[in-house]
Order: C-alpha cells, then sequence, then structure tokens
C-alpha cells in the first residue's frame, strides 16, 4: 500500500508539474495587460495574434512548407528502407541498421553543426534546401522504427501470395504492401510533421539569414521576455497538442510501443 | 527472406541520403578539426593540431565535465519521477485517460514549454507578480538565469520522453512476479529492486538515453534561463561556430560531444545486456 502512496504521490506531483506552467499561460492570454499582472479579461492579444502579426504567419507558413516536404521525402525513404530491411537480403544490410539508427543518439546541435559545415564546404546556400535536408535527415530514423515495428506484426505470405498471383513488384507494393503498413506510415508521417515543425537547435545553424521558420521567430520573440502575443500563440499551440492527441488514439500506440 | 536485386531497389535511396547527409558530414566535422583556422571563419587546408589545445584548458575542461554532470544529474531526476508516474498509470483505471495526459505536453512545442516556466518564474514572471501584490516582497526575486532553473526546465522537457518509453514497458510487466518473490519471503523493497527494476531495465534505458542524449547538447534552455555559469558544451560549440567563427574549435568540441555521447550509450547497453545474461 506504501508503494501505491508514494506512486500517486509522483504521479501528481507530474501533472501539477506538467499543466500548472500551462494553465497560468492559458489564463493569462486573454488578460488585459502587458505584464503577468491581472488586468481583467480580454481577447486583445488573439487580435493583435490574428491581425498584425505578419511576421509570425510567414514564419509559420515557412514551418508548414518544410514540415510537409522533409516529411514526405522522410516517410519515402523510411517506409522503403523498413520493407528492404525486414524482407529482404542486401549486402550492406547490417551497414544501413546501425545508419539507421545513429541519428537517434547523436544530439541534435550536432546535426545541426556538421550539417552546417557540408554545406558551407560544398558551397549550398543557406536556406529552405538546406533546412529541409536537415529535418528530412532527423526524421528518417523515427519513420524507419516506426514502420519496421509495424512490419514485424504482418505476415509475409500475404505478400508471397500477391507474387504467386503474378502481380508485378509495383503492383504489390501499391495494392498490398503499403495498405497493410498504412497505419505506421501515417504515424511515422505525423511525428516527422511534429519534430519537424517543433525543431530549433538544428534549423538555427543552417537557416541562413533569409528564412525564419516559426521556432526561429518564436525563440528571438522570447529572448527578450514575457510576450501577451506568445501567450496567445501558446494557446494556439495547446489546443493543436490536444486536438493532435484526441484525434490520434492509434499514432501512440507505435510510438510507445 | 528474399535475396534479389529488390532489396537494393527499396533501401538505396535511404542508405544514400543517411551517408551524404549523416554519415560523411561526420567525418567533416572529424576532418575539421585536425585543420588551420580560416581568417573569416571556415578553414584553410593546412594540417594543424591548435584546436586540440583546448583540452589543455581548465575552464574548458571544467564546462565539459559540467556537462556531463548536469546531464547525468537532470537524467536521474527524470527517471526518479517517471518511473512511479508510469507505474501509476500503468495500475490505474484510466491509464487511457493519463496517457492522454502525458501526450499533449509531449506535442506541445518544446519552446513554448520552455516559455511557459520563464512566464511563471521571470522577473515579472507570475510568482513575482503574486509575491508583490500579497506583500511579500518589494522587489521581484530572481528564480531564472542560474543552473537551478536549467535543472528544473530541462526536467520539464524530459519527462514525456522518459515517461511514455516507461508506461509502454511497465504495462508488459507481469505483476504476478511480485507476488510470488513476496511469497518467497522478499520484503516490498526486495520485490521492487530485484524483481521489477531489473524486468524493466530496457524501457529505463531508452527513457535515459531519450533524456540524456539532448541534454548533452543542450544548447537552447542554458541560453534562455541559464545564468553566466550556465555554459555547457552545446553553448561553446555554437558560439564558435557563429561568433568566435573559430571553425576547428568548434569540430573538435563537436567530435568530443559524439565521442562522449558514444561512451555513455554504449555503456547504457552494455550494462543493460549484461543484465539479461544475468536472467
Amino acid at each position: 500500500m506504501n508503494k501505491r502512496k508514494t506512486s500517486l504521490f509522483f504521479f501528481v506531483f507530474s501533472m501539477v508539474f506538467f499543466y500548472l506552467p500551462l494553465l497560468v499561460i492559458v489564463i493569462y492570454s486573454f488578460n488585459e495587460g502587458k505584464s503577468m499582472v491581472w488586468q481583467g479579461f480580454s481577447v486583445k492579444w488573439y487580435k493583435e495574434l490574428f491581425l498584425y502579426s505578419d511576421e509570425l504567419w510567414r514564419a509559420f507558413r515557412y514551418s508548414i512548407f518544410i514540415a510537409i516536404i522533409s516529411s514526405v521525402v522522410s516517410t519515402t525513404l523510411g517506409t522503403l528502407g523498413a520493407i528492404g530491411i525486414h524482407w529482404h537480403k542486401f549486402k550492406y544490410k547490417k551497414y544501413l541498421k546501425v545508419l539507421g539508427y545513429l541519428p537517434l543518439i547523436v544530439p541534435d546541435i550536432i546535426m545541426g553543426v556538421s550539417l552546417l559545415i557540408l554545406f558551407v564546404t560544398v558551397k549550398l546556400k543557406l536556406g529552405l534546401i538546406s533546412i529541409i535536408i536537415v529535418h528530412t535527415t532527423f526524421n528518417i530514423p523515427f519513420v524507419l522504427f516506426i514502420v519496421l515495428a509495424r512490419l514485424s506484426d504482418l505476415d509475409y505470405s500475404i505478400v508471397e501470395a500477391a507474387y504467386d498471383l503474378g502481380a508485378t513488384e509495383m503492383e504489390t507494393l501499391k495494392k498490398v504492401i503499403i495498405p497493410m503498413l498504412l497505419p505506421a506510415i501515417i504515424s511515422g508521417f505525423l511525428i516527422a510533421i511534429t519534430l519537424s515543425f517543433d525543431d530549433f537547435v538544428a534549423t538555427f545553424f543552417v537557416a541562413g539569414p533569409g528564412i525564419t521558420t516559426l521556432p526561429l521567430r518564436i525563440y528571438s520573440m522570447i529572448r527578450l521576455g514575457i510576450s501577451p502575443v506568445i501567450n496567445a500563440l501558446s494557446v494556439l499551440f495547446i489546443g493543436f497538442a490536444v486536438t493532435l492527441t484526441l484525434s490520434t488514439t492509434k499514432l501512440q500506440k507505435y510510438f510507445i510501443k | 527472406m528474399r535475396k534479389d536485386k529488390k532489396g537494393i531497389n527499396y533501401t538505396l535511396p535511404i542508405t544514400l541520403w543517411l551517408t551524404i547527409f549523416f554519415l560523411i558530414p561526420m567525418g567533416i566535422v572529424l576532418i575539421y578539426s585536425f585543420l588551420k583556422k580560416g581568417l573569416y571563419g571556415g578553414v584553410e587546408l593546412e594540417l594543424s593540431f591548435e584546436a586540440f589545445k583546448i583540452f589543455l584548458n581548465p575552464m574548458f575542461l571544467k564546462i565539459v565535465f559540467k556537462t556531463i554532470l548536469m546531464s547525468l544529474g537532470v537524467t536521474i531526476i527524470t527517471l526518479i519521477i517517471a518511473v512511479p508516474t508510469a507505474y501509476y498509470i500503468v495500475k490505474s483505471p484510466y491509464k487511457k485517460m493519463y496517457i492522454y495526459l502525458i501526450i499533449i505536453p509531449f506535442w506541445t512545442n518544446f519552446l513554448i514549454r520552455i516559455y511557459s516556466w520563464m512566464a511563471i518564474l521571470g522577473h515579472n514572471g507570475f510568482v513575482n507578480m503574486f509575491l508583490k501584490k500579497i506583500g511579500l516582497i518589494d522587489s521581484s526575486i530572481q528564480f531564472l538565469y542560474n543552473t537551478g532553473a536549467v535543472i528544473l526546465i530541462s526536467v520539464y522537457t524530459s519527462l514525456p520522453f522518459a515517461i511514455l518509453p516507461l508506461y509502454s514497458i511497465i504495462d508488459k510487466f507481469d505483476f504476478s512476479l511480485m507476488d510470488a518473490a513476496r511469497d518467497l519471503g522478499a520484503t516490498n523493497k526486495e520485490a521492487f529492486f530485484k524483481v521489477f527494476l531489473p524486468n524493466i531495465k530496457s524501457g529505463i534505458f531508452t527513457a535515459g538515453i531519450f533524456t540524456f542524449v539532448p541534454m548533452l547538447g543542450s544548447y537552447v534552455i542554458p541560453k534562455l534561463v541559464g545564468g553566466v555559469n550556465s555554459i555547457f558544451m552545446g553553448n561553446v560549440i555554437a558560439r564558435q561556430l557563429t561568433e568566435t567563427r573559430n571553425w576547428p574549435l568548434a569540430a573538435t568540441i563537436s567530435s568530443v560531444l559524439i565521442l562522449i555521447t558514444m561512451i555513455f550509450v554504449l555503456l547504457g547497453s552494455m550494462t543493460k545486456k549484461r543484465g539479461d545474461d544475468y536472467e
């Protein structure tokens, strides 16, 4: 019984710890005043956010664009790679298995620094393309592992049946393999979108002067201290997280596996 | 398992991508640490061990030591909170709902999660304003801009990443083993340390990696809420790269950081394996 109480204590602690700061932000986003002193209810910061924050929204559009492109590329490469690793034999399989795992255990900042050095060495102009490359690279392992986890639950005889019935490789892929893997592919894609949309550190190094993503923009705003517009933006982020969590019950099944 | 050309068709794109954009850049970082510093950033193609002199600098060694110590500290605190929390969630009849409550902060933007603490603890933050209003203090207390704040907020951002893998492992744990141990005369404490913990160690390993590795490369949190003394390896790398523009030095420190990460991950997976043999 003692243990029950101890674990209850930590659970309650975690919940308060998680939600107290978020709750304070949500409440103060409706504050009339600019500071953290309550001066009455108002939605003026939301107005400011939606109507007069052009730079934030430009950054938002860049982030969306980068997230979509990098997630499509990483999901495609990761899914094909997982199929190859799980069902086929090839020379460099061992190499790929290690290579697919390594980016997960390298700190973000190293990813950013090493790619910055590569881009400067080959004289690639920093901007959208360099950011998309970084995001695709750190997303690939996540997609790879989510799809591999799903593959280990699948029955290969179904794929063999498709071949035996005369389906070509392309037909089998399109009509049998991908539909079977779809939940994992969607999970991988969503994780990739989120990681890309969330990334600050790696992006910070390779962004160059021209492009500002949403996290870069938020960073430069919160460096200056408390901003009521960021409070309002935070509520959108939290609302988005809640919606995503509630609408993707299947997703967590793959991620926490 | 099929052995034909198709395996290559499936895996060549990902292999090329990771080789070009992950492995080769790592190699270039390593090479850069042996080159001479360029005048305006970058490098000159000339062998130089200048950057390695940093290992003789006690200030730098102190930063390396501090980075490792803080990462270990944050990982241990995170695990101490995460294990019982995940245990409670697994045992609860409302575990589905509770796990959602963990996933929500997990999906919330990283910078926003840091910012929420700045809004609470900052100079003009919620706590200071509240204390002033009720007349307890006249001028703001400085809660932020010290290593304590860095640790607090690092634990906050890591916690969901630690709870989720622990939850999935504890959920698969057969709790009747604990009863069996107690029937055989083990105390609650013994059952916990000798049966429960060894069985969930793969979850502890994953949770530890998810916390420890990002901490080693910690850059944003010390920059935003750390004080003058909260400088970690990540901050030194960034400064050398973007301000001082000593690229060989940035590359050398990055190589050290990669090396430290690999050593700890290897050590972690070794203790995990040794336990497996024991079973």
